[in-house]
């Protein structure tokens, strides 16, 4: 196997929204290197639709302080409230500044940023939705993601496109680089840097019905679990309510935000049941439940009642084209009906985790339960557990994440970089990712152990056991599936021996992570025996602030899980009962 | 339903050129052809190459040719193309293996017109202005998702790889029309090269092939008008 060496101060894992945010805050004060498994503009922040939340008060009055109130009341109390305040109180200037390079926002007629309604954002501590969402039509991650990009180009930041990072180089507790796979050639490269962001995205594929891409695979998580970091509340992954139906296609809050309407078969607004006052503009884990519920009672729609239906047929032709064209064309493109004139099919459908690799409000990695910090590493963005989401993110507040503590992260590499001096890395610090894809190369392939049936019950079984509703019956199932497919998976085999653009390769290393992402969320999900946010106990159904108002930290024991747990950071709000 | 799929297969490592491969799948009308590439990667062949990630048209990497026409694998479903369904992949870059292309020179491309803001005015502590009315004047090229659908569909580029292509020219457009920016000129005059904007000659293909629907050659025809100004 060809090794190639790289030296730079600072590398970024990742080419979305957050990894690319810190890479225009740390390459004017650093050699650094962008690294991506797929190409920068192919990122799953491209996906992302209906907006950014800032109280810009553009529309209406607002203030950071009512953003800060929703998302703590949103997280069910879980999030820790200076972080929040951070995020929204910055999100202001980072709305400003990404207009000023470039971003094209959709305009009021003033000539100012347009904003919408978002579920869970009110202004006056819930008196009534607010206008905070400021938006690109229903395409403002691809906006995001583009301004970003070009932005880099602009300032002509190095990119490695299409190189996995598949393990880091920790030596006495420091770090020293990232060892990475070349799809298109299979070289490995070492890339020595003292400072290492992980920006690598979410895990939604340890679910069948996702909107997430097939590149979400927890790769940033998964490598450091490998080398005994913790992961944070793992337990709390959010379902979003409107998914095409089967296909899981994400279709934006934006629709909701804009007048459009939840329905169950008999063309009820059950909304109005579950959340009186803000209705279908209630947070997504309760419109989730809310959805699962009227489906399991018999209300959903269709041969099997098993999805209802998002009407947007009252907004009118010009709302429609105007303010949600893409999301209309996925409608058009995959289920072949017209969203002016019928309602949509949809189910909830897996979405966004809350929890991730654990940092400080720096964005700087912690190990433990403790705080203390790995030097060196960071990570911010979806792969991140600041926590700012807790229990449940609100709509729009990823996007601001991205970028809020993606620029953080930028500012530690550089404040680290600049204390610190140059680590090396000498050439045998490939060898243990040489082994692995040696030992997957030389066996002889087998279709027991193959990638993509191990990964199959993985998804059907995280999807049937540890979704929307749990249960210790259902959570104690599905850990002894995972153990069974763990075993399975000490003998995967493939059948591609090559070494050009052997994706399934790279596909079976990222099943590891997707089985350390799917055994953490379980076991963090078992223990916790109370109902909060995105994580619902069938058999605790309520909320219990004296034993759980706590993030969990999942580290890897073995092939088992072992948890700790730190206290909630309270600040401006006390817990009070969820209601909407 | 069985649908019979043929490849166009390479893998540099084995083979001196390309040749078809021919597979009976089992699939639903509704499945889309990027559904059949993963039946045959994960259940017949695991060396088929493509790129793919988002599966619903955003992220732009899986633009293939799919019975003579460039499309994206995730937004064509099976119904809506004849059988046998034949996936070769995109025209005039160099292909790695299989469905896979070196984008090397479409982003060597795209980076040469300028693709950024450029607005050196103190900007203030709050957003720059703009009208509705201006934003519209380039809403139809943001939506551009540098697939190279356009540009490899596109008969002079096939023959003359030097030339920018049209979605370097979108991606030109997107600034050009921007109120908000100061650099048209040196965009304009970078596209009246003899590598720019008017080696178009209108074929349309672009437009057709554009996934996201943009008037490709409409704003290649502005771009060619704006220059005229500028001289």
């Amino acid at each position: 196997m060809k090794v190639v060496r790289h030296s730079f101060d600072g590398v970024i894992v990742g080419a979305g929204g957050a990894g690319l945010r810190a890479a225009i805050e740390a390459a004017p004060h650093m050699k650094l290197a962008v690294i991506t498994k797929l190409y920068p503009t192919r990122s799953h922040t491209g996906a992302a639709q209906g907006g950014m939340s800032a109280a810009l008060a553009n529309v209406e009055e607002d203030n950071w302080n009512w953003h800060a109130f929703d998302t703590v009341k949103g997280s069910d109390y879980l999030a820790d409230q200076p972080a929040v305040d951070i995020l929204c109180k910055e999100a202001i200037d980072s709305v400003v500044e990404l207009e000023h390079w470039g971003l094209p926002f959709s305009r009021l007629e003033n000539g100012k940023i347009a904003q919408r309604r978002f579920g869970g954002h009110t202004v006056k501590e819930g008196e009534a939705p607010a206008f905070r969402a400021c938006y690109a039509a229903d395409r403002t991650g691809h906006m995001i993601l583009q301004t970003l990009y070009q932005k880099c180009v602009s300032m002509g930041v190095t990119f490695f496109d299409e190189f996995q990072v598949l393990d880091i180089k920790i030596d006495d507790g420091v770090c020293k680089g990232v060892i990475a796979y070349e799809v298109a050639t299979g070289d490995i490269h070492i890339f020595e840097a003292r400072a290492v962001t992980f920006a690598t995205g979410g895990f939604g594929k340890i679910y069948k019905v996702s909107s997430n891409a097939h590149s979400l695979t927890g790769d940033g998580p998964g490598i450091l679990y490998q080398k005994g970091i913790p992961l944070e509340d793992m337990e709390f992954y959010q379902f979003h309510p409107t998914g095409i139906y089967r296909l899981g296609i994400l279709l934006s809050e934006a629709a909701r935000g804009e007048g459009g309407i939840l329905r169950n078969k008999d063309g009820e607004r059950f909304m109005e049941r579950y959340a009186p006052s803000i209705k279908d503009l209630a947070p997504r884990d309760m419109v989730s439940r809310a959805i699962a519920t009227e489906i399991s009672e018999g209300n959903g729609a269709g041969p099997n009642n098993d999805f209802v239906y998002l009407d947007l047929t009252h907004l009118g032709a010009e709302t429609i084209k105007q303010k949600l064209p893409d999301i209309t064309d996925f409608v058009r493109t995959y289920v072949k009906i017209e969203p002016i004139d019928e309602p949509i099919p949809v189910q909830p459908t897996a979405h966004y985790a809350m929890g991730g690799i654990p940092t400080d409000v720096e964005a700087r990695v912690l190990s433990d339960a403790n705080g203390t910090i790995l030097p060196g590493v960071y990570s911010a963005g979806e792969s991140a557990c600041v926590s700012v989401h807790g229990a449940n993110r609100l709509g729009t507040n990823s996007l601001l994440d991205i970028v809020v503590f993606g620029k953080r992260a930028g500012q530690s590499m550089v404040d680290y970089v600049s204390s610190t001096k140059p680590m090396s890395l000498s050439d045998n610090a490939a060898e243990d990712l040489s082994n692995k894809i040696n030992k997957l190369m030389s066996k002889e392939h087998s279709l027991e152990f193959s990638v993509p049936r191990i990964r199959e019950e993985l998804q059907d079984s995280m999807e049937e056991n540890a979704k929307i509703f749990r249960t210790e019956d259902s959570l104690g199932k599905q850990t002894e599936i995972l153990a069974d497919l763990r075993d399975r998976y000490q003998n995967i085999t493939i059948s591609d021996k090559g070494k050009v653009f052997n994706t399934e390769l790279l596909e079976a290393i990222e099943l590891e992570y997707l089985l350390d992402m799917s055994d953490t969320t379980v076991a963090s999900a078992l223990h916790r025996k109370e109902s909060r946010g995105a994580h619902s106990r069938v058999d605790h159904v309520e909320r219990d602030d004296k034993n759980w108002l706590k993030h969990s930290f999942a580290f890897k024991n073995g092939n088992s899980v072992k948890l700790d747990y730190k206290d909630v950071e309270l600040g401006n709000y006390e817990p009070k009962e969820r209601k909407y | 339903m069985d649908v019979k799929v043929n490849i166009l297969r390479y893998n540099p490592e084995t083979d001196r050129k390309g040749h078809w491969e021919e597979y009976i799948l089992e699939a639903d009308p509704d499945e889309r052809i990027l559904d059949l590439l993963h039946k045959v990667k994960w259940f017949d062949d695991g060396s088929l190459a493509f790129r793919r990630s988002c599966a619903h048209g955003v992220c732009g990497s899986d633009a293939m040719i799919v019975n003579g026409e460039n499309m994206l694998a995730c937004q064509v479903l099976v119904k809506e193309v004849s059988t046998p369904i034949k996936i070769e992949p995109i025209r005039g870059l160099p292909v790695i293996k299989d469905l896979v292309v070196n984008m090397d020179s479409f982003f060597d491309s795209y980076k040469k017109v300028m693709p950024f803001l450029v607005n050196d005015d103190e900007p203030g502590e709050r957003e720059r202005l703009q009208s509705p009315e201006d934003r519209d004047r380039f809403e139809d090229t943001t939506k551009c998702i540098l697939c190279a659908a356009c540009t490899t569909s596109c008969p002079v580029f096939w023959t003359a790889d030097t030339y920018v292509g049209p979605a370097a020219i979108v991606n030109a457009h997107r600034f050009v029309f921007d109120s908000r920016d100061n650099a048209s000129k040196q965009r304009l005059e970078i596209l009246q090269d003899i590598d720019g904007a008017f080696r178009c000659r209108t074929a349309f293909n672009c437009t057709t092939a554009c996934p996201r629907g943009i008037q490709v050659t409409k704003a290649i025809e502005d771009v060619k008008r704006e220059t005229l100004t500028i001289n």
